[in-house]
């Protein structure tokens, strides 16, 4: 089985699995720009925290839109991207079996994934685009800020085009038996949806640059460009939740054991994200003229709810499967199996936090925010980050962290120094995530808009008072500088084992996890068991779900009273 | 998957279709990346892009009053 040739791999000394050492090469570049990335993005985060807590105010007007521009692009476009990148090269090899496709297009895909950020950065660094992530025309950047980001898409088309060619290779190697395996079934809608997102991007960066260099005399329409534009940006995030449950599944075979209980009924909430989970981009246009209520509601609601019922499917799967593993252990009770769970493993810590935020709380406020009704006492407040940051932020970014706990040790064969800090790190950054996003979205509700450095307009002639609101931006602050600091700490010692750490190059990575809680594990993976026995029903997940469920009602229907509130139906 | 019996080695799920009973349309369709790509793209272009694109072109220009 298998096509890569014996001198150009290795097998994994932990989990024996085979690794294409070209596929190595290009994980460990794009995953090392990612965290470059990430730092730059937490840096400015740190910035932007103490500006909207009103009492530290620290930048002026013109530094927080540069900055606000740097930290967008660095988290949302460059840290995940790069780390997408990086998961699909191990998806289609080490997964399947099989050799990276082309080494060509993997230098393609980073050189130019590598030269459009560095000149973003230089663009926005220089204060030639304070334009925001969205760079709405008709504010304009300049050109260099426009073409960095459109050879950044092409870098990673390239990186797509080479993981349907390990698909393709893979398959007429025949190095796997039966379908693919789950984790790279969800890799692959991840590529799927980055196909549409990369086409917007194309059509609606290409004109905006051909203006910026003088080509085209005038800039895009300006709700075309929203149209398009949110069929990049919102698209994006549907990648990175894609890439983010692959994670969980893999994440939580790799700490606990698990499998997965039906693996068509997740391959089908896999295939509902393809299908209709893009529509959501009109989420973004609710209040848009141009666009109809029909075009607005058709895509936010009614085919929407069908991706939103394929994440419950994966909230529900994901906790359920590690239930049954643990249950198998030996564990009992109601929630034995998570009272008992690994949680000094910061992998196992940062995929079960990423869910729960991630479900609980960017999924009740996602729906709620999405409704087309709903949408117009909160767009535009910072409720809209304070759902995104734990979608994002708490939810994608920290299973990425937690997926780096063990690609460190297992493809860069390091070890993490510190470990009782890294042990920690996923609970700092995912306390002070929740904390800032809670903070957001109280103030927002109060009505203080996002993307405003000096809410209460200092020094202006009729002084305006931000009254309540000011608990609730220092909780932002500190809850904000508390999320960064955890963000640091991961890149400090992900920096630090990358480079300096001990090798364990033809030896097991030293387990995160207890010797005893490790062994069970490891008997449990190679013991062929089967997720649906008898006395494994996932009873704790069952109840988890109708908590959940009660909090949806409760969050949904308050915000119904919240809109009627402010606008009375007589 | 997990329910059904393991195609053997040397043969991919489609080719061994007559050995192991009629492959149930959806699962055809999951085990096709190719199509997947396809509708994946359309599905989205049609309902929010095209339909979006189309909404804007019919919207009259605004005059002044
Ligand atoms: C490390 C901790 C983080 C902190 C403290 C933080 C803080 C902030 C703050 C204060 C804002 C400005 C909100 C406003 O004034 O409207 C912001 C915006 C934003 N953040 Fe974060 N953030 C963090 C991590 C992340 C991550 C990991 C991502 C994405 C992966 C992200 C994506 C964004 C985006 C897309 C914006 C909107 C930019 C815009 O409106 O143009 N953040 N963040
Ligand atoms: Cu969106």
């Amino acid at each position: 089985m298998g096509n890569m040739q014996k001198d150009k791999m290795r097998v994994c000394s932990t989990t024996g699995l085979p690794v294409c050492l070209n596929a190595e090469l290009f994980i460990k570049l794009n995953a090392v720009f990612g965290v470059v990335a990430l730092l730059v993005g937490s840096v400015a985060a740190i910035l932007l925290a103490l500006t909207r807590w009103e009492t530290v105010a620290l930048l002026n007007p013109l530094g927080y839109y540069q900055v606000i521009t740097l930290h967008g692009l660095n988290m949302l476009i460059f840290w995940i991207l790069f780390m997408e990148m990086a998961i699909l090269y191990f998806c289609s090899t080490t997964l399947l079996n099989s050799r990276n496709f082309s080494n060509a297009l993997s230098w393609g895909q980073f050189g130019l994934m590598a030269i459009g950020m560095v000149a973003v950065e230089y663009s926005v660094l220089a204060g030639r685009a304070s334009v925001t992530m969205t760079s709405y025309v008709p504010l304009e950047a300049k050109q260099e800020f426009y073409l960095g980001l459109i050879l950044f898409a092409v870098g990673a088309l390239l990186g797509v085009v080479n993981f349907f060619g390990g698909l393709y290779i893979a398959k007429r190697d025949k190095t796997y038996k039966g379908a693919i395996p789950l984790v790279v079934f969800g890799a692959l809608a991840a590529a799927i949806i980055a196909v549409f997102t990369i086409v917007h991007g194309a059509l609606v960066l290409i004109p905006t640059w051909l203006w910026s260099i003088g080509v085209l005399e005038n800039p895009p329409d300006a709700a075309w460009y929203r149209l398009i534009w949110w069929g990049l940006g919102h698209c994006s995030q549907q990648i990175n939740v894609c890439a983010m449950v692959a994670v969980w599944y893999f994440l939580a075979t790799l700490t606990t054991g698990a499998k997965p209980l039906n693996q068509t009924v997740c391959r089908f909430a896999f295939l509902m994200y393809i299908l209709f989970i893009n529509l959501a981009s009109a989420h973004h246009l609710l209040v848009d003229p141009g666009v109809g209520s029909a075009w607005k509601m058709w895509n936010t609601s009614y085919a929407l709810y069908l991706a939103v019922l394929a994440s419950m499917i994966h909230g529900f799967t994901v906790p359920a499967s590690v239930e049954a593993a643990q249950r198998k252990k030996g564990i009992g009770g109601l929630f034995g199996w998570l009272t008992k769970a690994p949680w000094k493993d910061p992998g196992f810590a940062a995929f079960f936090l990423s869910l729960i935020i991630f479900g609980f709380g960017g999924g009740i406020t996602g729906v709620t925010l999405g409704t087309h009704q709903i949408n117009i006492i909160a767009h535009n407040t910072l409720r809209i980050p304070g759902h995104f940051h734990v979608t994002v932020a708490g939810g994608t970014s920290l299973a990425f962290m937690g997926l780096a706990y063990y690609v460190v040790p297992l493809i860069f064969r390091k070890e993490y120094p510190l470990r009782p800090l890294a042990r920690l790190q996923p609970y700092i950054f995912g306390f002070g995530i929740v904390l800032m996003a809670i903070g957001m979205t109280l103030a927002g509700s109060l009505g203080v808009p996002r993307r405003h450095p000096d809410i209460d307009f200092t020094g202006a002639r009729i002084a305006v008072d931000m009254g309540e609101a000011a608990p609730f931006l220092a909780m932002l602050g500190i809850g904000g500088t508390i999320a960064a600091l955890g963000a640091l700490i991961f890149v400090v010692l992900t920096v630090w084992a990358v480079f300096l750490g001990k090798t364990n190059k033809g030896r097991a990575m030293t387990s995160w996890q207890t010797p005893e809680q490790d062994r069970v594990t490891k008997s449990l993976m190679s013991s062929g068991w089967n997720p649906n026995e008898k006395g494994l029903k996932p009873k704790g997940t069952v109840v988890l779900t109708f908590i959940f469920l009660a909090s949806f009602a409760v969050y949904y229907f308050s915000n119904w009273k919240a809109l009627v509130d402010v606008w009375p139906v007589k | 998957m997990s329910e059904e019996p393991e195609t053997p080695a040397t043969e991919m799920p489609e080719e061994s279709a007559e050995d192991i009973g009629p492959i149930h349309p959806l699962q055809k369709l999951l085990d096709n990346p190719w199509l997947l790509l396809a509708l994946g793209f359309v599905v989205p272009f049609l309902s929010y892009t095209v339909w979006g694109w189309v909404e804007l072109l019919l919207t009259k220009k605004a005059e002044l009053p």
